[in-house]
């Protein structure tokens, strides 16, 4: 017993030689807290890997100038508790150059702070505006806002004449975000929301709800804002009840598995998405195909599942800051200017260009509506 | 209120009720063999859903029930023979703990197994958009089967336990288990049957509601909740009872949607549950006496 225990120590000193070396070259540690496991996980879990995918790529490549990048991974589940404990870890014990992450706006808004005091850039993949409005110096975010994907929905309704809307959100905080952004943003498009109900995110079935929603005549058509499963029910619900006004959903429905679940009831939802989901329609000209398209090819080799536009988030907060640390170097302060003087950058969510006042870096033309037809997405051209 | 959106409510609350019943009839088996209550009741109902799900690429929708059922009845034996067969003589509060412990278990074998994300078995007849209407209202297909199975249910349970010897040995075993034991029943062998009836049953309801409903890692909780709100209205125990006391909480479940905000539906049910706790704890069909010989 003795003996095997001195052949590991051995063994293990040994090997801790041989790899010494290896930590000795240049090495540039990011950190990344994703929401790998936990009720985000359909958000954390493809940006997690699409980080990986890109860091692999990159050193495969011969790293940034000659330097390596190390990724280290933490899963928070989506608890905003451990992100703030991962967050302190990173930047005070690892030393880590930079953060991405994390998945969720929650999240996020507990992190500002911290990556302030820590000097540490920051580039969330959490949605709300918030997270860039007022603007922290240190923090950035790859989504496109919510507002933007309000105002496109809003702008659509207009276009197709409608001015009385239903608005149903589940109680989850993306839900209860995007019902307030469109109660507030309504008026500007002439926009009246006669019907506004919140429901349970573990809700089973919404019969009542759409047969409530359903005799008042007024409505032309509703919005819906949540996550799955409910996403999926209500489309159901509308469609077993014979009510068909127009369905809206939220950016949140960016992911071909959505339109499985809900089946024949998704023809002809419409919703506002980045490119990503038909990036083979795009025109050849436009500056994000063929990344998109590499992007996805590239994710769905590796991991044998549908690329998402969330996976794309990841992608694009590790890009931009690959792109950063090529053009700043690696001090903090002269990477969070580089990022800050990023332009025309194409990433999955549109192109990018940040400025002192913009760390979001996108406009409302990032998103184009989309629609469902015969089960896939395509862009939506009115009626 | 106009008398279409007043059978629109009617509707939409039986399909609730009969859900909630069904998942309530399940607590009521092995509460009426053991005096427990069996919080992993909705994790066996997901387990339903999930393995006929995972057997649907294999072979075809039937057989994939069936098969699930069958799977999910050896599951439900195993764990009891595994956690609860070997305690000799335990409270119903190490019982209850147990059970509770038992269903976190299983959400997380099913995350390991199932991943996170959400699926359902294919409508039994038509698909996501098909109804049928009945007078005004328009109503899917599926809540039909969810109705016709609770029905072939509480109907087969009653002549079961009524009937056939295995029945009436369950039953002993429940009024009274040492003159059950003096009888020469195993009443040990009895509690497995429990376990495996009502996983069965869990199993069949979960298959059936999954087109409806769809299936998570985590969908057994929720329907819990209702479930055993259910099976105390009812009176623990009365499988009559979980069905009337179903349609009556759905139903008041979806009027309530008429007057109050959506987001009060599930106070309104916690509500309910806590008034007959106080007021009526042998439930609303449950006899006072037959509550007072419990263990409770």
């Amino acid at each position: 017993m003795k003996g095997v225990l001195k052949k590991i120590v051995w063994g293990t000193a040994a090997v801790c030689l041989l790899a010494a070396p290896a930590v000795q070259a240049e090495n540039i540690k990011i950190g990344a807290i994703f929401a790998v496991t936990g009720g985000a996980s359909f958000l954390g879990g493809p940006e997690a890997r699409s980080a990986e995918m890109v860091v692999e790529e990159i050193n495969k490549a011969g790293g940034i100038n000659g330097n390596t990048l190390e990724l280290i991974i933490k899963d928070s589940g989506a608890n905003p508790e451990k992100a703030i404990s991962f967050a302190k870890q990173l930047i005070e014990e690892d030393k880590v150059l930079a953060i991405i992450g994390p998945s969720t706006s929650g999240e996020t808004m507990k992190l500002k702070k911290i990556a302030e005091q820590g000097k540490t850039p920051l580039i969330s993949c959490g949605a709300a505006e918030v997270i860039v409005n007022p603007v922290a110096k240190y923090v950035f975010k790859t989504p496109q806002k919510d507002s933007f994907a309000v105002k496109k929905i809003y702008g659509e309704m207009k276009k197709l004449g409608m001015t009385k809307i239903a608005v149903v959100a589940g109680n989850t905080g993306f839900g209860k975000a995007g019902k307030a952004q469109l109660l507030k943003a309504a008026p500007e498009f002439g926009i009246e929301v006669v019907a506004a109900e919140t429901y349970d995110k573990k809700a089973t079935d919404l019969t009542a709800l759409v047969a409530k929603l359903m005799a008042n005549k007024d409505i032309q058509a509703v919005v819906n804002w949540s996550i799955v499963p409910a996403q999926a029910i209500i489309a159901k619900n509308m469609r077993q009840a014979g009510w068909d006004v127009p369905l809206f959903q939220s950016h949140g429905f960016g992911n071909i598995k959505y339109v499985e679940a809900a089946g024949a009831a998704a023809e002809g939802i419409i919703f506002p998405a980045g490119r990503l989901l038909i990036a083979e329609s795009l025109p050849d000209s436009n500056p994000q195909k063929a990344l998109l398209l590499k992007y996805t090819n590239d994710y769905e080799g590796k991991y044998k599942e549908a690329a998402s536009t969330f996976g794309g988030h990841g992608y694009d907060a590790i890009t931009i800051l690959a792109t950063a640390i090529g053009n700043g170097g690696t001090d903090r302060d002269k990477l969070r200017d580089a990022i800050e003087n990023i332009k025309n950058l194409p990433g999955t969510g549109g192109v990018f260009s940040f400025s002192a006042e913009d760390h979001n870096g996108l406009d409302i033309e990032s998103f184009v509506m989309l629609t469902v037809k015969d089960g896939k997405f395509v862009a939506y051209e009115g009626k | 209120m106009t008398p279409e959106l007043f059978f629109q409510y009617l509707f939409a609350g039986i399909t609730y009720g009969i859900m909630y019943a069904i998942v309530a009839i399940g607590f009521n088996i092995i509460y009426n063999t053991t005096g427990i209550i069996n919080f992993a009741q909705g994790e066996f109902v997901m387990l339903g859903g999930m393995i006929s799900i995972s057997l649907l690429q294999f072979m075809p929708l039937p057989l994939a029930v069936v098969c699930a059922v069958i799977i999910t009845m050896l599951v439900g034996a195993l764990i009891e023979m595994i956690f609860i067969r070997w305690l000799d003589n335990p409270s119903v509060l190490r019982l209850i703990i147990i059970t509770i412990g038992l269903s976190i278990l299983m959400r997380e074998v099913a995350l390991h197994i199932w991943d996170e994300s959400i699926r359902s078995l294919p409508y039994f007849y038509g698909n996501e958009i098909t109804t049928i209407g009945i007078g005004p209202v328009r109503i899917s297909p599926q809540v039909l089967w969810v109705i016709g199975v609770c029905g072939v249910v509480v109907i087969g349970l009653s002549l079961f336990f009524k009937i056939t010897p295995l029945g009436r040995e369950m039953r002993a075993c429940s009024a009274n288990r040492t003159a059950a034991i003096l009888c020469g029943i195993n009443t040990r062998n009895m509690v497995t049957f429990s376990f495996m009836l009502s996983a069965g049953i869990g199993a069949l309801a979960g298959c059936v509601m999954s087109p409806i409903t769809y299936t998570q890692y985590d969908s057994g909780t929720a329907l819990a909740i209702k479930g055993f709100t259910v099976a105390i209205l009812g009176g623990l125990g009365n499988s009559m009872g979980a069905v009337a006391a179903g349609l009556l909480l759905g139903i008041l479940e979806a009027y309530s949607v008429a007057v109050v905000p959506l987001a009060f539906q599930d106070a309104i049910s916690i509500a309910i549950l806590l008034i007959i706790l106080f007021v009526r704890p042998h439930g609303l069909f449950g006899s006072s006496e037959a509550a007072r010989l419990t263990e409770f």
